[in-house]
């Protein structure tokens, strides 16, 4: 008994994540910085937020010149949101071969800047250690879906000093559809195991090195 | 004999229990039957029904910002704008959310109506559009307060929310528990029994009072503990629908409508950042209209849904009750691990990143 009702707990709470809704939509713009040695060194993030949220998130703050923002007036904003992320492991997530690359605290430049009523938050999260990698894999998604991520449709990211690299831009949306197509493969009495929430919203970054 | 019966009725609670927690998302894929693309057997989950209502929501909801914009300039575009709140509003309480699994499962414990269940689903979405906008309307309209400041109103109500469901959802489970243990352990003979002069506190709606008021009798009852169980103190479930119902409905009504939807008051401030703050409010009333039909018509269904189990119980008197009162005390046991859940932060409703 006790171990049925544990069990159903444990559904519920698994299939948390899931109770969101996308309220605050981040287009990104990011880049990978590679060391001389050819090793990833950081992760460079230029996130701007839908005008909405940036109307919402910039509310009674107090500027010289009304309707605008100077990096120094966002600086309390911009302590808030890095902090507040780390919560959320800054939504970024990597892998070098496969394995997990662990990343350390933004690096203390960050800074918001205000632009036509769009909101962008500037940061770079450092690795621990840098990583050389035949095959990186940068993810960046909000799990619970409260926050939608979306590549910039013109610059989406780029690579820092990393000449004999190849950069692939993976998104979501092309992400889904070839991961519906490949479900609708699976014979209907075979379960599902492979599709996961939040994660096949992620928008991704795969850098082949030789 | 009767020892195999507890057995299997035990079983059958403990089913109940695991059929219930998931009610809410066999509700999402049945409906999904109607607007879901039905190409091939494997449709995927996420990609299927709760997919496509994520994505309408979003989109309705990524129109409002260009929908007030342009109101500002033309007033016709306002007529647009509460159209697409109103679709957000339906679309928005379609997806997930612990309102409606919330007052479903109350609805299901109580055996309330259908009736009563819409209306209790408007007045909660009412509510929830009126504490947007009391937010909005003295934080940020009229003390210029920060979006980190509404943040932390909004992370206090929702404590007093969630602490709310959880006094609910215990006050149920102590007086559901108590029947459908007292009609396990009794047997078939434990109809209503004690009428106890209860009606005076189902007058109050507050749940402090009530659950002190059962501990007190438990307390009452220390020295005979083995018979505590076979004495009806709790009141009777027949009891508990009387004409008060909606007085004692308004502890739901509260604990879901409290915290206001995180879309609501960045709208609002958006609107208000336009110099159109009424256009805001007009907008925020409709999104509340929009989610009480979502609310109310998953509510209805958990009603008709209950209303049939108990048509089916009744061919069987005596597993027939131990049934229905299984069922009751599973919904109460739901509102108590949402409620839980959403307190001890397990489950995320909403929140507002970074402010």
């Amino acid at each position: 008994m006790l171990r049925i009702l544990l069990a159903a707990f444990v559904t519920l709470v698994v299939a948390a994540p899931a109770w969101a809704h996308p309220h605050v939509w981040v287009t990104m713009h990011t880049e990978l910085v590679y060391a001389p040695d050819g090793k990833i060194t950081g992760i460079r993030h230029a996130w701007s937020f839908d005008d909405m949220f940036s109307t919402f998130a910039t509310q009674g703050l107090e500027s010289k010149e009304k309707g605008k923002f100077t990096r120094e007036e966002l600086a309390p904003l911009a302590k808030v949101n890095v902090e507040s992320l780390k919560e959320f492991d800054y939504f970024t997530y990597a892998t070098a071969d496969g394995k997990k690359a662990e990343l350390a605290e933004p690096a203390p430049d960050y800074w918001l800047d205000y632009a036509n009523e769009v909101l962008t938050l500037n940061f770079t999260l450092p690795f621990k250690k840098p990583v050389s990698a035949k095959e990186l894999k940068v993810e960046i998604y909000d799990p619970t879906i409260f926050v939608d991520f979306s590549f910039a449709k013109e610059k989406p990211a780029q690579l820092v000093g990393a000449p004999k690299c190849k950069l692939d831009v993976v998104l979501p949306r092309e992400m889904t559809f070839a991961e519906g197509k490949k479900l609708s493969e699976i014979p209907a009495d075979q379960p599902n195991t492979t599709m996961a929430w939040g994660a096949q919203f992620a928008s991704r970054l795969l850098v082949h090195c030789p | 004999m009767i020892l195999s019966g507890r057995r299997s009725a035990l079983a059958q609670c403990a089913f109940l229990v695991i059929a219930l927690l998931l009610f809410c998302a066999i509700l999402d894929t049945a409906l999904a039957q109607p607007f879901g693309v039905t190409r091939g057997a494997a449709q995927p989950e996420v990609g299927g029904f709760a997919g496509w209502i994520l994505q309408k929501q979003a989109e309705f909801y990524r129109m409002l910002s260009g929908l007030i914009r342009a109101a500002k300039a033309d007033g016709s575009a306002a007529y647009t704008l509460l159209g697409i709140s109103f679709l957000y509003g339906i679309f928005h309480a379609a997806g997930p959310g612990h309102g409606k699994a919330v007052i479903s499962s109350y609805l299901v414990a109580n055996d309330e109506t259908w009736r009563r269940g819409v209306v209790l689903s408007f007045a909660s979405a009412i509510l929830q559009a009126f504490t947007a906008i009391a937010i909005v309307g003295i934080a940020a309209a009229m003390l210029g307060a920060t979006a980190e400041a509404m943040g932390e109103t909004v992370r206090v109500i929702e404590i007093v929310s969630y602490a709310l469901i959880v006094l609910i959802g215990l006050r149920l489970l102590w007086v559901k528990g108590r029947a459908f243990l007292r009609l396990l352990r009794g047997g078939a003979d434990a109809g209503p029994s004690h009428d106890h002069a209860h009606d005076h506190h189902h007058g109050h709606n507050h749940d402090h009072h009530h659950h002190g008021h059962a501990h007190a009798h438990d307390h009452h009852h220390h020295g005979d503990e083995a018979s505590a169980w076979g004495h009806a103190h709790a009141p009777e479930p027949q009891e508990l629908t009387g004409r008060h119902w909606f007085r004692r409905g308004l502890s739901a009504i509260v604990a879901v409508g409290l915290r206001p939807c995180s879309g609501a008051i960045i709208v609002l401030v958006f609107a208000l950042a336009q110099g159109l703050f009424w256009i805001g409010v007009a907008s925020t009333f409709l999104m509340g209209i929009g989610t009480a039909i979502t609310v109310a018509a998953i509510a209805t269904l958990a009603v008709g849904a209950r209303g049939l189990a108990g048509r089916l119980a009744k061919a069987k008197p005596g597993a027939g009750m131990i049934f229905i009162r299984g069922l009751e005390t599973a919904a109460a046991l739901v509102i108590v691990l949402f409620g839980t859940a959403l307190l001890t932060g397990y489950m995320v409703s909403e929140r507002l990143m970074g402010v």
